[in-house]
């Protein structure tokens, strides 16, 4: 649920759609027959929410589904985790301090908070979970950031000390990773099975039952730290199609799920719908971009990147894929984020000025079939994006008749997930591509952009290489100072404006529609999740009354 | 007939074996790894941790080598477990969804027989008449209605509009807490339209055969020698001629035994029953070895076995064919 996790931030790149969260301009739309009423908080009833998947495990580190992250985050806790201006603050926690060096981070932990099977949590917990992630037997992809750590300390029960060799900005928010219960899991195998299958933590709600493919339930945890939640049974119904889950909704057995902009804008606008439910809608932390392949010989010049920047028409995208609910994108931030250079080169639609660029560059529509060429060669290539995400298919052909239009042939070709890496980006063998990131609400992008990450397991897979970038990128990470740092990624957003290497196309709006009688909903730049525990139905509006948590 | 079966059971051996080799080998040879689908595209993921996790399951050894692994283990039943994070047994895995597909197939196949053949019957006696006409543009609709947009429909309507029938899955949020009648009656009103849709698409090869069977039979010598012997019209068709032309219907039936295992993922994914079908597209799509050649080897099985009986209860049937 509180997505915000750093260790989420670049993970998944198939489900971008219903991540994360902002403000701007969050028109939640509420029910007339809401406004003006309080009501009291209530304790009760159960929230379902409708889930395209199955979680694969609920031990999260090992996991790298978002099913298995957003229910993890509602059974455990990390030691912080961004509020909902997204801000670090403390959960297990008390507080920290980062000394002068910015080499240590001391964590005073919460006192009284208790495992769900009532052994107390203490700093063996930390310390364990730490050990369990540099372990090389663990199977996480998350290690990187805990093996940067030089020495770890647990003094006494409630501290918990980490050094590094060189200051690292994003060590903080590393302990936003779930903590896991030393006393049950020591000397265990991790990927011991039953552990993910009955999974025991500190958070706010308390594993009850798992069947696979079918649904997940977790119950209210009453003596929760922060506060007993109100909502007492929470239960993940798997549905595979968005259709069934959509009719779901209607039919009252979904309470909760993302809506398609489809769906968000032209069948829920009717009045069953705007009584029985509250629509929120807020931009994703994510985005969608066209990369080009600066290894080719066709994308070196960055003047052709130019003129395709010019010969794209987001808003065209935007109005046809999105219906309009998405936000034009220039560079790797949302604007609303402290990161955020606002005052970058932009590329607004121009076709004219596109051709002029292209012509500048030596490509001339020289034997009048409207395409261009240059030294008897047209100018043609190919975007593959990947199956299974119909939005990135559409947007590529919009591109294919932007392009079309300034005399470029584009061929548009789909490929299955599991091939696309393999053979595609692992292999650098692409001209250009469609694909999304998750935007990071720490915003390190060193493993993006920085040049020493074009291996072939990494995700620099376009070769962009630019001293400048790197050398800010290593500054950017290595000062707790903000203003540095704000300073540092700044330059680096104008350089990548300037240079183009992805046409940063959209960042597309979260739409989740919720039940009406789940009250207390309100949108931060965290999203709507950050305040779960306090979401609440009145008495009388009740549905599941007879709950045993 | 004892020899006859041993020599069958002996020949399914290699058989087996060789279909296990080739699955394992086609497997492989699409491009991806399970673990590249765990790591790829995330920064927190080093080269190492990749490496760690190929040995872990044996990825690094060379494909034939990994075949033989396999197959020692699977001599002994069994098949290891799933690479997915959760690393349960494939056997589990397949345990929980095959009862639910077997459920659902066998009930959806005896309402098909119990349709398909005396409809294909009717048809084939009163051929060209209305009921034979009209049950053969039904029985084409049946052939040509998608099934997900069929589902569809119906949910909106039974569902939605009427709020007679639930949309999907098997039971209730609150079914834990049902009695046994309670629970039955909801489970029984979870598959109604699952059941309607799997049967109206699928009763239409088996008519059709029927049908067709029926058609030739009635014009054979022996059918007009019965009739001419003074046999009642019923005795005719009921007893000389339907039970020739149920003859091929039998193998039809083996022929949809491995069936009964095998979901079909647009049908589970529309109705959000967690069977078969997607257990095997979701282990497909994340290179799930050990899961995959699971239900291979199951499926091969089940194909062979149901060959074998078929061909027995051909036998058992018609007494000119000896085994």
């Amino acid at each position: 649920m509180m997505k915000h996790r750093l260790v989420a931030v670049f993970a998944v790149l198939i489900l971008l759609m219903g991540s994360g969260a902002c403000r701007k301009e969050n028109k939640s739309a509420l029910s007339p027959s809401q406004e003006g009423k309080v009501y009291e908080p209530e304790y009760g009833d159960t929230l379902i929410e409708g889930s395209i998947g199955d979680a694969s495990t609920l031990l999260p580190h090992i996991a790298s589904d978002s099913a298995s992250h957003e229910i993890a985050d509602l059974i455990y806790n990390g030691l912080v985790r961004y509020n909902k201006d997204l801000i670090i603050e403390g959960v297990l926690a008390d507080s920290w301090k980062v000394s002068e060096d910015g080499l240590t981070i001391t964590f005073n932990l919460r006192k009284n908070v208790k495992w769900h099977d009532g052994v107390p949590f203490t700093s063996k917990d930390v310390m364990f979970t730490y050990k369990l992630m540099i372990d090389p037997k663990t199977p996480t992809a998350y290690s990187g950031d805990f093996l940067r750590v030089k020495k770890a300390e647990a003094p006494d029960d409630y501290t918990f000390k980490v050094t590094y060799d060189k200051p690292f900005a994003p060590a903080l928010i590393t302990w936003s990773t779930w903590i896991l219960p030393a006393h049950l899991l020591e000397g265990k195998d991790i990927s011991n099975v039953e552990f993910g299958r009955n999974p025991v933590g500190t958070g706010p709600y308390k594993f009850k039952e798992w069947k696979t493919g079918e649904k997940i339930v977790i119950v209210s945890n009453n003596d929760y730290f922060e506060g007993r939640p109100y909502i007492s049974r929470v239960i993940y119904r798997i549905i595979p199609d968005n259709q069934t889950m959509f009719l779901e909704l209607q039919a009252g057995g979904v309470d909760e799920m993302g809506l398609t902009p489809l769906q968000y804008s032209r069948q829920t606008d009717t009045p069953p719908f705007r009584n029985n439910f509250q629509k929120f809608r807020y931009p994703s932390f994510g985005y969608t971009f066209l990369g080009f392949n600066l290894k080719d010989e066709k994308f070196k010049d960055k003047k052709i990147r130019h003129a395709i920047s010019y010969a794209v028409n987001k808003k065209e995208i935007i109005d046809g894929v999105n219906l309009s609910l998405a936000t034009e994108s220039v560079g790797p931030y949302r604007s609303d984020m402290w990161a955020n250079n606002p005052n970058v080169n932009k590329y607004p639609y121009n076709p004219e000025k596109s051709k002029l660029l292209f012509a500048e560059a030596g490509w001339k529509d020289s034997d009048g079939d409207g395409l261009l060429e240059k030294n008897g060669k047209k100018f043609e290539f190919t975007i593959i994006t990947n199956q299974g995400n119909s939005m990135r298919a559409r947007t590529a052909e919009i591109i294919q008749k932007n392009l079309k239009d300034v005399g470029i042939n584009v061929k548009i070709r789909i490929v299955e997930w599991a091939a696309f890496l393999k053979d595609f980006i692992h292999k650098k063998n692409f001209e250009a591509i469609i694909l999304g990131w998750s935007i990071p609400i720490e915003p390190d992008l060193y493993d993006v952009w920085h040049s020493s990450k074009t291996g072939p397991d990494e995700l620099n897979f376009i070769s962009f290489s630019n001293p400048e970038v790197d050398k800010l990128l290593e500054a950017g990470r290595s000062t707790f100072n903000l203003e540095e740092r704000k300073k540092a990624y700044g330059r680096i957003q104008e350089i990548l404006a300037d240079e183009q290497p992805y046409v940063f196309l959209f960042v597309p709006d979260s739409l989740p529609a919720i039940s009406a009688r789940f009250k207390n909903i309100k949108p931060e730049p965290a999203g709507i999740n950050y305040n779960f525990i306090k979401w609440f139905v009145p008495k009388e509006l009740q549905k599941f009354t007879e709950m045993t948590p | 007939m004892g020899t006859y079966l041993i020599k069958r059971f002996g020949a399914m051996i290699p058989l087996l074996f060789g279909i296990t080799l080739i699955s394992f080998i086609v497997i492989h040879l699409a491009p991806g790894e399970p673990t590249d689908l765990a790591t790829e595209f995330n920064p927190k993921a080093s080269v190492q941790a990749k490496q760690q996790l190929r040995e872990l399951y044996g990825l690094n050894k060379p494909l034939h080598v990994q075949y033989f692994d396999w197959l020692q283990r699977v001599v002994k039943f069994d098949f290891g477990r799933s690479f997915s994070p959760d690393r349960r047994l494939v056997i589990d895995k397949i345990n929980e969804r095959i009862w639910i597909t077997i459920g659902i197939n066998t009930i959806s196949l005896f309402i098909i027989v119990l349709i398909a053949i005396p409809l294909g019957v009717f048809s084939a006696t009163y051929q060209y008449s209305m009921f034979d006409k009209i049950s053969t543009v039904i029985v084409f609709l049946g052939f040509a209605v998608p099934t997900f947009w069929l589902a569809l429909l119906l949910m909106i309507l039974f569902g939605v509009n009427l709020g007679w029938l639930p949309i999907s899955g098997l039971k209730s949020i609150d079914y834990d807490n049902m009695t046994f009648i309670g629970k039955m009656l909801d489970l029984g009103r979870h598959i109604v339209l699952p059941l309607f849709v799997s049967v109206f698409g699928g009763f239409a090869g088996l008519s059709r055969y029927s049908r067709s069977n029926m058609l030739e039979v009635i014009r054979q010598d022996y059918i007009t020698t019965a009739r001419s012997k003074g046999l009642e019209e019923r005795t005719v068709i009921g007893k000389h001629a339907l039970r020739n032309a149920l003859l091929p219907v039998i193998t039809i039936l083996g022929f949809s035994l491995p069936g009964l295992i095998g979901g079909s993922v647009i049908f589970e994914t529309i109705f959000a029953i967690p069977g078969m079908g997607q257990l095997f597209y979701m282990a497909v799509m994340s290179r799930d070895y050990p899961v995959i050649m699971g239900e291979l080897v199951i499926g091969a099985f089940l194909t062979l076995v149901g060959n074998l009986i078929a061909d027995i209860s051909y036998a058992l049937a018609d007494p000119r064919i000896r085994l």
